[in-house]
């Protein structure tokens, strides 16, 4: 199988975008990879081949970096990454309960998808947001704070087509092809939606704002 | 005591903190544009700045290897592949402060002489990514960044590049193999980077919080940076409580503040239980104990008592959490992540997770704690890349200070915990 000619069109015209964007053309080779799964929603065979043809590579110099990244779908993934994180801290505050209830209310376990393609499920290693645990991933973006309850509801509310919204980020849950679409590079205008900061961050600017700490003051600034 | 002291956190309760309008001008980039790129080094040398992303090398210092007049492209590549277990600063950083970031690099590429920087982001944070993109995008519309900057003749390109999941590249030449394109595998040093780095370039690869707090030196002076923080650890950084604490967050404290401080201001452990065991700065420091409560949380003082600052990453436990399975959930992970190049710590980490399952369950002997630190040594220093050094410190530092409690394990033949009271729900 090959791409269609208006989306092979399509695809050249992104990938060359990136491309630009480098000193050297083999640097564009993840975001490609990205671009190729927000196509085709895995690293597709075909999307491999036009990696390297664009990148004047050999397609096993692209298997073998794409095998490399956890991020790569290597057969295809449901509309919606659902990560539970099970690294040591979230796993103790509740991540461990969570994956085990989640993973059979919906009848998958660890890098499978559901039969109706909604939901694949992945044991996450720490995403960055420790403060906030047990947290969960969908499609990257922050689902934080949850439950083995929470959790379920998600999942639930995933596969029966709601809107669902995470808890420090767009107003609207994107789909996976979308997501890995702004990894490649390309904005999706949803920057400024979500607060600045939420929760746990603000935590320790809460403390300083009510004793009145703040860094020095500079010498000679009026500031 | 010591009080916090909010710079980079500063404007993160303000709507809209991630704009330009919510930032402000960028002021110190167009003072440091307007000095001589080695006085920003010396700058920046003289503040006292060490590398906020864990090894705490002096970021000026690092900047003065860059070889000057050499013909060659130089690069500035922001490490933001937060993902050390415990370890949840930088990312929120970026989402609500990212022109902090954007600001630093225009001042750090001025002065290393680079014209090209990449801002290399964990894949797995898609929001974050979008509103550094969206900082970056503001920035070249205000002719902060593209050709001749604020008029001065200086032209900056500014890449931001989102990994694809894989811990190894944080370490900073895995990263660099990874931003050419290929697997993130780390390279033998040296050469370092700041002679034959990205392209084989001189390079500069930074922490977002080392970069970040630039701004804040070249606009108020590298005397009020290095009037923070103790003698040898100046400064000021972001120390995140997790776990166990009832208000886990960030708190942006001077080097040099205790745990026992950061306790008190986030309200101390959790209701009705104790502290057991801590992390000073990430899961490959060795952890600390409530007998470590009151040392000071700078290079030279986490040091002397036998762990390491890293990246202040103060995960919590307490008395309800077992260590060994903490202990090997964390093996499980280096276990995940070691990229294989490197024999030790390829067959050294899958062998440490065999036998702690093993101790987990209860299965395991007296001969097995003999074998988990017998790997461990030897896995220890005998690999390209910290990773495998890593691995090893939770192995070492919870044998030494929990020892017992492994014994226990196969005493009773199981574990002597309960995993659902350490649960947030558990303790209710």
């Amino acid at each position: 199988m090959t791409y269609a000619p208006e989306v092979r069109e399509r695809l050249e015209t992104d990938a060359k975008e990136i491309i630009g964007r480098y000193p050297r053309p083999r640097s564009a080779l993840l975001p490609l990879l990205h671009l190729v799964q927000s196509v085709d929603g895995y690293v597709s065979d075909d999307g491999q081949e036009f990696c390297a043809e664009m990148l004047g590579l050999s397609k096993a110099e692209v298997v073998g970096v794409a095998t490399f990244y956890t991020m790569y779908k290597r057969r295809p993934a449901g509309d919606y990454n659902v990560g539970v994180c099970i690294n040591t801290l979230c796993a103790v505050m509740g991540g461990d309960q969570i994956w085990a209830e989640l993973s059979e209310h919906v009848g998958v376990g660890h890098d499978e998808t559901t039969p109706d393609g909604k939901i694949t499920l992945e044991r996450l290693e720490c995403n960055a947001a420790c403060d906030f645990a047990p947290v969960m991933m969908v499609n990257w973006e922050f689902f934080d704070n949850q439950t083995p309850e929470s959790a379920k509801q998600l999942a639930d509310d995933l596969r029966a087509g709601k809107e669902v919204a995470p808890t420090r980020g767009p107003g609207r849950l994107c789909t996976f092809r979308e997501a890995s679409r702004v990894l490649a590079g390309f904005p999706d205008g949803l920057a400024a939606d979500g607060p600045s900061a939420a929760g746990p961050s603000l935590e320790g600017l809460k403390i300083a704002r009510a004793n009145g700490w703040e860094a020095p003051k500079a010498e000679g600034s009026e500031k | 005591m010591t009080t916090l002291t909010p710079v980079l956190t500063d404007n993160w309760d303000v709507a809209g903190s991630f704009t330009l309008d919510g930032y402000g001008e960028y002021e110190a980039a167009k003072k440091a544009l307007g000095m001589e790129p080695d006085a920003v080094i010396q700058a920046v040398k003289d503040s006292g700045l060490r590398g906020r992303g864990g090894a705490g090398f002096p970021t000026g210092m690092k900047w003065g290897f860059i070889p000057q007049g050499d013909g060659k492209a130089h690069y500035l590549v922001v490490n933001a592949d937060e993902s050390e277990p415990g370890t949840c600063k930088d990312i929120p950083l970026m989402m609500a402060n990212p022109h902090s970031l954007v600001e630093g690099v225009i001042i750090s590429s001025y002065a290393i002489r680079a014209n090209h920087a990449f801002i290399y982001i964990r894949g797995e944070v898609l929001h974050v990514i979008r509103r550094v993109q969206a900082a970056v995008r503001e920035a070249y519309e205000k002719g902060y960044l593209g050709a001749d900057i604020f008029g001065s003749g200086y032209d900056l390109d500014l890449v931001v590049h989102s990994g694809a999941g894989a811990y190894i590249c944080g370490e900073e030449t895995a990263l660099l193999d990874s931003l050419e394109g290929y697997r993130g595998q780390p390279r033998l040093k040296p050469p370092f980077p700041a002679v034959a780095g990205l392209y084989a370039s001189p390079t500069v690869v930074n922490n977002v919080e080392s970069i970040a707090s630039v701004p804040s030196i070249i606009a108020n002076g590298a005397d009020w940076f290095a009037g923070m923080g103790t003698e040898k650890s100046k400064g000021f950084g972001i120390f995140s409580l997790s776990g166990h604490v009832t208000r886990p967050g960030q708190y942006e404290a001077p080097l040099g503040i205790t745990l026992r401080e950061l306790l008190d201001m986030a309200g101390g452990i959790r209701e009705g239980h104790e502290l057991k065991f801590w992390t000073p700065g990430g899961s490959s420091t060795p952890i600390f104990t409530a007998e470590h409560l009151d040392v000071p949380l700078d290079f030279e003082s986490v040091g002397a008592k036998g762990s390491m600052l890293g990246t202040r990453a103060l995960q919590i436990f307490d008395e309800t959490t077992c260590v060994v399975r903490a202990v090997l959930r964390w093996t499980e992970f280096y276990a995940h992540e070691s990229c294989g190049k490197c024999t030790p710590c390829r067959e050294g980490t899958y062998w440490l997770k065999q036998v702690l399952k093993r101790l987990e369950k209860g299965q395991g002997s007296e001969e097995d704690l003999a074998a988990i630190t017998d790997i461990a040594d030897n896995i220890l220093g005998r690999s390209f890349c910290a990773l495998g050094d890593g691995a090893t410190s939770p192995i070492h530092s919870s044998v030494k200070h929990f020892r017992d409690e492994y014994l226990k394990h196969f005493e009773i033949g199981g574990c002597p915990f309960d995993p659902a009271a350490s649960t947030v729900w558990g303790s209710k």
